[in-house]
Parts: C-alpha cells; structure tokens; sequence
C-alpha cells in the first residue's frame, strides 16, 4: 500500500517537472529491492523516508518479492533493463551476480577500500576485489546454539554447554527413543540443508585444527585428516548412539519449534520467528569451543550492491542511497527495528550489545568468525549435504566421501576462478 | 535454441560457445542420473495413472448414487493448491514422530520406511502425489469421452446380446480413442515436466539425496536461475524439447488411425 | 441406499437405463462401496490441509487429524489482510478472461485442425503441440522481454497473454471433435449453413462436455499459475492469489497455518467453477444423445 502511494508520488513528481520544463529541482528515480520481511521493509522504509529528507532531488521506490523466489525475480528483470538500481542480496549470491555481470562495483571514490577494511567487521573483506568493493552489508549475521530452557529444567540440566563434548553428555540426557528405537525427542538438531554446513565449514573443522580453505577460499582444504575428523565428529552425532538425526522432524527448525529438540545450532535471524512461537521457551548461548577453549563461528550478511542497470544521474544517486544505508545511523535503525547486528565493531560492540542476553551470544561470536567465500553457495552447500547422505544412505566411509565432496567443490571453485 | 550454443550468462556478453554446453551435459553424470530419473516418471507415472483413472471414470461413469458428490471428491486433489499439497504429502512421509505412514507402520509394530530421505523409495514417493494430483483430471476427460459416444451403439449392442466385457472392448475402448491418445500423450508431456512436486517436497536439497528425484525440468531451472548459466540451461531444454518431440510423435504414429 | 436413488430416477430419464439395470445387484453394491472408500482416501490430503488451517502454529506438526483446539483466527487473519481482497480480483478477472478466450479460440483452432483437409496440417498440429515441450520456467524471460517492449509489465493483460490461447485446449478440442460424425458436419453443408455456422451451431454443442472440462482446467490453470504472475508483477496490489500467499513464507518462517487457510480459501472458487461446469458435461450428454 505504502508502496502505491510512494509510486504515484513519484509519477506526479516526475510529470509536473516535465510539464514545467523545470531546470532547478531534477527529481531521480532509482529502485530499490529487497526480499520480503515484515521487519526489513520497515526499516528501510524509514530509511528511505531520512534519505529523501536530506536529498529531496532523488526519491527511491521500494518493492519486495517473496523470498523464496527472489534470485529468479532478479534474474528475470535485470537482462531486460528493468528491475531495480540497487538491490540486495545475499554475500554468498555475489560471485554468481557479478558472473553475470548483474552488478557493478561501488566507485573507490566514495567507497575507499582501505578505510572500510578498517572500519568494518573483517569478514566484510569478502565483498573486496582489488581497490574496489563490490557490495557493503548494513548488518551481519553468526551462529549460536539455541537450547530450549524447559527441557534442560525437566531433565534437570543446569545450564547450556560451554564446550563440544559437553554438548554430547547433554544432548544424550535430552534424546528419547521409542520402542523400535527411533528417535522422538533429539538433542541436537541435524541438517546440512540448513546452517550446518556453515558450522561444519567454519566452525567444526577449524576447531579440528584444520583449516577448510586456502589461498583466498580458492583451494578446497577440508580432505585433510582434521576435516575428517570433523565430519566424523559431525555424521556421529545421528549414529545409532547418537543425539539426533539428519531429517528429524523433516527440518531442523521445526523440530526446534515444535519443542522436540534440545538443541539448535542457527542464525540470529531466527530470533523473530522463535519469540512467535506460543508456549516454546529459549535461551540462546556462544557455539560450544573446544577442549581447549577454541571458538569458531561462521558470520554472513546481506548486502546492497548497485546494478549494472543504474548509470549516470541513477547511479550518482544510487551511490549517494548507498552511503547512506551503511551509516553508523542506518546501522543502528536496521539493530533497532530488525535486530540485526550492526556491520561496524564500533556500531555494534557496545557493552550494552555484547551482554544483551539474546544478541550477546551473536555479537561475541563475530569477534572470531570467518565469512566463506562462495562461489555458488547453493552447489556448494549441495556438496556437503551429498558427502552426508552418502554416507548415511549408501554406507560410504566418511574419508571417501569427503574426498568426492572435495574434488566437487574444488572443480566448482575452479570453474569459477579459471573463467573470469 | 540459439542461446544453447552460446555462453551466456544474463547480461554478459553472450559468446559463442559452440558445442561446448552439448559436451559439458554429455559429460555429466548428474545429467544422465537427471535422464534417467525424468524416464523413471514418465514410464511409471503415465500408465499408472491412465490405467487407474479409466478404472475410476468407467465404473463411475455407471454409478448413480450420489455421483457428483464421488465425482468430485476425486476431482478435488487437482483443484488444490500444489505447493499446499506437496507439503502435507511431505509430512505424511516423515519419520515418527510426525509422519502419518510411519506413525501407522509404528502402531503395528514394523520398523519405519525412510521415503524422501532415500536414494530408491524418494521417486515413487513424489511420483505418488503427482499421480493422485492428476487423477481427477484424467477421469474427467475420460468420463467426457464415454459420454461423448453416441448411445445409439450401447442401444444397438444390447439388442444384438453383446457382453458387457465385450462391448468394453469392443465399442468402448475403441470409440475412446482420441480421448486416450489425447491423454497418453498429454500425460506423457506432463510427467516428463514434473516440477512443483519435486521442487516442493525436496526444498531443504532440491532433487532429493544425492539427485535420486531430479528430472530435467528442476535442473533447466537451477541451472538457469540459481547458476546463472543460461546457455547451459538452454541446452538442457534443447533435450528435454527434442526428447518430448519424440516421444509424442511415437506415440502420436503408435496410436493412429489404422 | 442405492436401491432408493434408482427407485427415484424419473422414469422418463430413459439415458439412465444405459447405466442401471432394474435390480440393484451384489456388484453395483460393491463398486459404489470401493468408489466411495477410494474417493475418501482421495481427499485425505485435503482434510489435512483444512485441519492444519484450524491449528494453532505449535500444533502443526502433530500427526492427529482433529485440532486440539480447534479456531478460525487463521482465516480471519488472511481475510482481514486488506490486499488478500485485491490479490483474489486480479486472479478471478485474469482466470475468467483466459477461460472464455481459450474456450472460443481453442475449439476454433482445434475445429480447423480436425474437419478441414490442407496442407501441413499435420506439421501446424506438431508445432502448437511443441509449444507445450517447452517449460514455463524457460519461457519466463522471452516472455518477460516481450511484455516490456509492449509496456505490460505490471499489468493484468501482462500476467494473461501468455495464457489466452493454449496448446493443451487445441490439442483437446481437435481430440473431440474427431468424435462429432462427418457425416452430420456434411448434412449440415447440405442444409446450406456456412463453415462458421457450422462450427458454432451444429459442432460446438455436440462437444459441450469437452468446452465444460476445458473451461475447468483453463480457468484452474491460471487460478493456481504461480511463476509468471510473479515476474511480470512489480507491485503488491498486481499479485495474484498464489504470488500474495506465498508471502506468508519468509526467510525465517513458514507459516503453514496460513499457507493452508490461504490455500483452503483459494479452492472455493475452483470448486464453485467446478460445480457449475460439471452439470453441462451431464446435460451435453442428454443433448447428444436426443439428437443421435
């Protein structure tokens, strides 16, 4: 509806210049799009409407599409011409759509390379290329264990788990089995098509003392002993004896919901839709760390790029939008109204942020995360789930498997690298 | 068609390519699993469901009481949503503690069946729903065509003493005959396209473990929108249009009038 | 129970007969048991998804059929949900328009292709039929670059022109239409009417139960397309039914207590359609049979 109305603004503006063949105010339009999220579409309404307060010669639309079909939405409109002037996506999405040649790098003028490695947090170095960035997140995002608090108080447990093996002993306390042994109540949610192949990447095999890519995330590294260790660690956790199972409750975070899982690993995007859910009690703590106190996470973000679609008088302004979106000032909106982690330490590390009892646990966790630089997430993440069915389905052993998920991946990342 | 020998990814230039988006799909062997699976649905689903729904719409087609009610309950499956669907489908196939199968296989005691979460039981499990969302469309348009023949042959059979099997056989089916080549081959078409099932009930890892559920549709459509690799999905479509080509034609030229 | 129906059909409903002895055997009792059973298992699904709508979000993953408290906070939320009224419009005007436009345009092509000998005919038919070889999702960009050329983006005529002629309906009435006798199409030429009058007075009604299960898949197909409407609209008040509840989903959440309200509400219509169209598949058959 807002949206409407902004359009038909934009219509009476733009034909009552033309009409007076006005030289002073040359109102420009440029588009905005963003997937659908009740909390986003009004933060960057506010953000537009501050934007337009201090540059009232460019107004900005705003549509959104439903999630779930967003990538195809884009892909369709952009070749044609259409479509938006800055849009966001996803980082991991941003190999893919600067291929396709959908984007087009922030100019090094406005966006000094150096100054923003300085001020951000350092995982957005994944958006550099050269002197040039290619895209800036307005918040991140990392991984923290959700446990539901009326479980651990019936099974008598006092507190979440600080470390790997403590969540084991937990987790076993939490799983029941039904006469045939199936699992009813898990301890750990299991499921590489959610955010476990991000905890896997990032978190398990470094804290295996390994290291999952080299060379800039261009050399797969995770067929080492340490990365199979890691997914041994990882495919135990649904044996037999184990605290889960992949494909419990068909999705990890409906099994969570449905308060038949003790334990959650996920994204601090979940929060909103777990404070909806009637009678589920949570609490949410770091990932567990090593024996030794290794902690790793995995942190990704949502950027605003600028199109190949926005040239000239646009493009002026869609850098001058783009500015503004990552501000200290849109930073803290984006906390206030979504609850998503500003994307500058300074923005985001207050005492008052880092202890909060829900984004705390988030926010300490991006002090020691790694962003993985994808090259098609959606393949690569493809990769893991397959090397995991291969061996619960097919009864491969966990070295090989891995081996086949390394050599794909790589022939991925190759593909990619050798033809740009 | 063009756009299969190019590489072309959206916007970019499109280069010339050649054959080389032929060779990389020759090379594939997620490609001819991809093949393989799209046959799989075509060479069950179509006579399953032709054989069942002629089954229903003769013997229905001789029901009185309270036909339209019985009519349309087999016809409400098609006119729901199939996302909705796909997904109560999906549900009902989960592992204890929420999938109504597994529950009920529980309650006698037999150990779970894993269906969308195996390499062999996950294509008959979607190719189910895509079979049960069909069927009261197929029955329609055959009860259409039992009706759609003149009475005067029935009045004429039973006056000459003709069995019921007989004048099945001998009057029905063959006076059905455009109707059944209508829905052989537009079955046929249907479940070489099989989609929205597949991609609704394998969402968390589109295709199912390890690709056992992929058909060609679904890979034309990653390839196109989530890589980005036009001319490859081009090539793909190329297939799936030649194979489709072929097998309508077969079975346009098997069941002509002779 | 099927002895009373046959003891209240009319006696004068002679077509009846074809169907139904005098007695009610062992067999009818047995047939219309299975049928009823089968169509029951048949809606199982569909009872499901009615259930899930009357479910609190917490319960959906219980297997049992019958809510524990069962309420209709789910179907006053989608209806209260100002734009759910512009999202059914703009599918009721697109689905209604592209069923009467396929009905006319379809039997005419299918009409052509069946009665009348020129050549080629038969490489038209393969290439109307090659039409449906191609899946939507590859045609969605053509027809995205098309629409823009022609400013229809973001429009109703936008979301229907890729729909208002279809191959399926082509390929349908041409399989009817071999059924209607040459020879009455020859008596009628006789009788001095013109191709057109033809067609339209002597073929069409004779066709009826085809045009009436046409009409149904024609006006279901564009109740429930998805793909298209969501690339050619831009705004939220050009969404279709199908494209405005997919937004119940987002990146966190699904709210499957409003997927299916929104999907048991977006039924009705097709069921009502249904409902009118089904009697004229009945009565094209008491048509042709008088006239046989």
């Amino acid at each position: 509806m807002k949206f409407t109305k902004m359009k038909a603004l934009v219509f009476a503006t733009a034909t009552s210049t033309t009409a007076l063949f006005s030289t002073a105010a040359h109102a420009v339009e440029i588009e905005y799009w963003q997937y659908f999220f009740g909390a986003r579409v009004t933060a960057m309404e506010q953000l537009i409407e501050n934007f337009e307060a201090v540059n009232p010669d460019i107004t900005v639309t705003m549509t959104h599409f439903p999630y779930a079909d967003y990538r195809t939405k884009v892909a369709a409109a952009i070749p044609a011409g259409e479509g938006p002037d800055v849009v966001q996506l996803f980082y991991g999405w941003l190999n893919d759509y600067k291929a396709a040649s959908l984007i087009q790098p922030l100019p090094a003028d406005s966006f000094d390379a150096d100054t923003i490695d300085a001020e951000f947090f350092p995982m957005v170095s994944a958006m550099r290329e050269g002197e040039n960035y290619w895209a800036l997140p307005t918040a991140v995002r990392s991984l923290a264990l959700f446990y539901n608090t009326r479980l651990f108080d019936d099974a008598g447990i006092d507190g979440p788990p600080e470390t790997l093996d403590e969540m084991l002993e937990i987790g076993a306390q939490l799983t029941k089995r039904d006469g045939a042994g199936n699992i009813t109540q898990a301890g750990l949610t299991m499921g590489m098509t959610a955010q476990d192949h991000h905890w896997f990447r990032e978190g398990l095999v470094r804290q295996f003392g390994g290291e999952p890519y080299l060379n800039d995330y261009t050399t797969v590294n995770y067929n080492t002993p340490e990365g199979v260790s890691a997914m041994e660690f990882y495919v135990g956790l649904g044996e037999e004896n184990g605290i889960g199972a992949v494909g419990f409750m068909d999705e990890p975070q409906a099994a969570f919901k449905a308060g038949r899982a003790g334990m959650h690993i996920d994204g601090s995007f979940r929060i909103g839709s777990l404070n909806k859910t009637r009678g589920l009690k949570w609490a949410v703590t770091e990932l567990p760390a090593t024996g030794e106190g290794m902690r790793s996470n995995y942190s990704s973000y949502w950027v605003n790029a600028i199109t190949t679609k926005a040239e000239d008088e646009k493009y002026d302004a869609a850098v001058k939008f783009m500015q503004y979106v990552t501000s200290d000032e849109a930073m803290q909106i984006w906390l206030d109204v979504v609850g998503e982690l500003p994307a500058k330490p300074s923005v985001g590390l207050t005492e008052a942020n880092s202890n909060d009892a829900t984004y705390g646990p988030f926010i300490r966790g991006l002090a020691y995360a790694n962003t993985t630089k994808f090259v098609n997430e959606s393949a690569q993440r493809k990769v893991l789930i397959d090397a995991v069915e291969r061996v619960k389905l097919q009864g491969m052993s966990v070295a090989d498997s891995l081996a086949i998920a390394a050599a794909a991946e790589q022939e991925l990342l190759d593909a990619f690298y050798t033809s740009k | 068609m063009v756009i299969s020998f190019q590489d072309w990814n959206l916007l970019g230039d499109r280069t010339w390519a050649g054959w080389k988006n032929y060779e990389k799909l020759w090379n594939n062997p997620v490609f001819w699993q991809v093949f393989r699976n799209t046959f799989v649905y075509l060479i069950l689903g179509t006579p399953i469901s032709l054989v069942i729904s002629f089954f229903i719409a003769y013997h229905l087609d001789k029901t009185r009481f309270m036909h339209g009610f019985i009519r349309m309950l087999y016809f409400l499956p098609f006119m729901t949503s199939a996302v909705a669907m796909a997904w109560v489908w999906r549900w009902f196939y989960q592992p204890v503690p929420i999938g109504l199968f597994n529950n009920a296989l529980a309650q006698f005691g037999i150990p779970q069946i894993e269906f969308l979460r195996s390499t062999t039981n996950a294509l008959p499990a979607i190719l189910a729903p895509a079979v049960w969302a069909g069927l009261g469309f197929q029955i329609i348009i055959f009860m259409a065509g039992i009706r759609a023949i003149p009475q005067s042959y029935y009045e004429a059979a039973r006056i000459d003493g003709v069995s019921k099997t007989a004048t099945l056989f001998e009057i029905t089916l063959p006076l059905l005959k455009p109707t059944i080549v209508f829905l052989v081959v537009f079955s046929s078409i249907g479940f070489l396209r099989i989609f929205d099932q597949v991609f609704n009930m394998t969402s968390g890892d589109p295709g199912g473990p390890l690709n056992s559920t992929k058909p060609l549709v679904l890979q034309i459509y990653q390839s196109a929108f989530t890589d980005f690799d036009m001319g490859y999905a081009a090539a793909q479509t190329v297939v799936l249009f030649l194979i489709l080509l072929c097998v309508s034609l077969f079975q346009l030229y098997l069941l002509r009038d002779r | 129970m099927v002895a009373a129906d046959e003891n209240q059909a009319p006696p004068n409903k002679r077509f009846s007969n074809r169907v139904a002895k005098r007695r009610v055997s062992m067999g009818q009792y047995i047939r219309w048991s299975v049928l009823f059973l089968g169509g029951i298992l048949m809606v199982m699904p569909i009872i499901y998804m009615l259930s899930t709508s009357l479910k609190w979000p917490h319960e959906i993953y219980d297997v049992s059929l019958i809510p524990k408290e069962p309420h209709l906070e789910n179907y006053v939320y989608v209806l209260e949900d100002g734009r759910f009224y512009g999202w059914f419009t703009n599918s009721l005007i697109i689905a209604l328009i592209t069923t009467l436009s396929n009905v006319l345009f379809d039997s005419l092509v299918g009409y052509t292709l069946c009665k009348f000998r020129f050549p080629g005919r038969y490489i038209v038919f393969i290439a109307i039929l090659s039409t449906l070889m191609i899946p939507t999702e590859m045609l969605v960009i053509p027809w995205y670059l098309m629409s823009q050329s022609f400013g229809w983006l973001d429009t109703h005529w936008g979301i229907m022109f890729p729909g208002l002629m279809t191959a399926f309906g082509t390929f349908l009435m041409k399989q009817f239409f071999e059924t209607v006798p040459d020879d009455f199409i020859e008596a009628a030429r006789i009788d001095g009417l013109n191709e057109l009058q033809i067609w339209w007075t002597v073929a069409m009604p004779l066709v009826k139960p085809a045009l009436a299960a046409l009409a149904i898949f024609v006006f279901l197909g564009n109740w429930t397309a998805f793909i298209w409407p969501l690339i050619v609209t831009n705004s939220w008040d050009m969404y279709t039914l199908p494209v405005g509840l997919s937004t119940f989903a987002d990146e966190a959440d699904v709210a499957w207590e409003l997927v299916m309200t929104g999907a048991a509400i977006s039924t009705i219509p097709t069921l009502v359609v249904f409902l009118i169209f089904q009697r004229f598949i009945i009565r094209g058959v008491v048509m042709a049979g008088l006239k046989g």
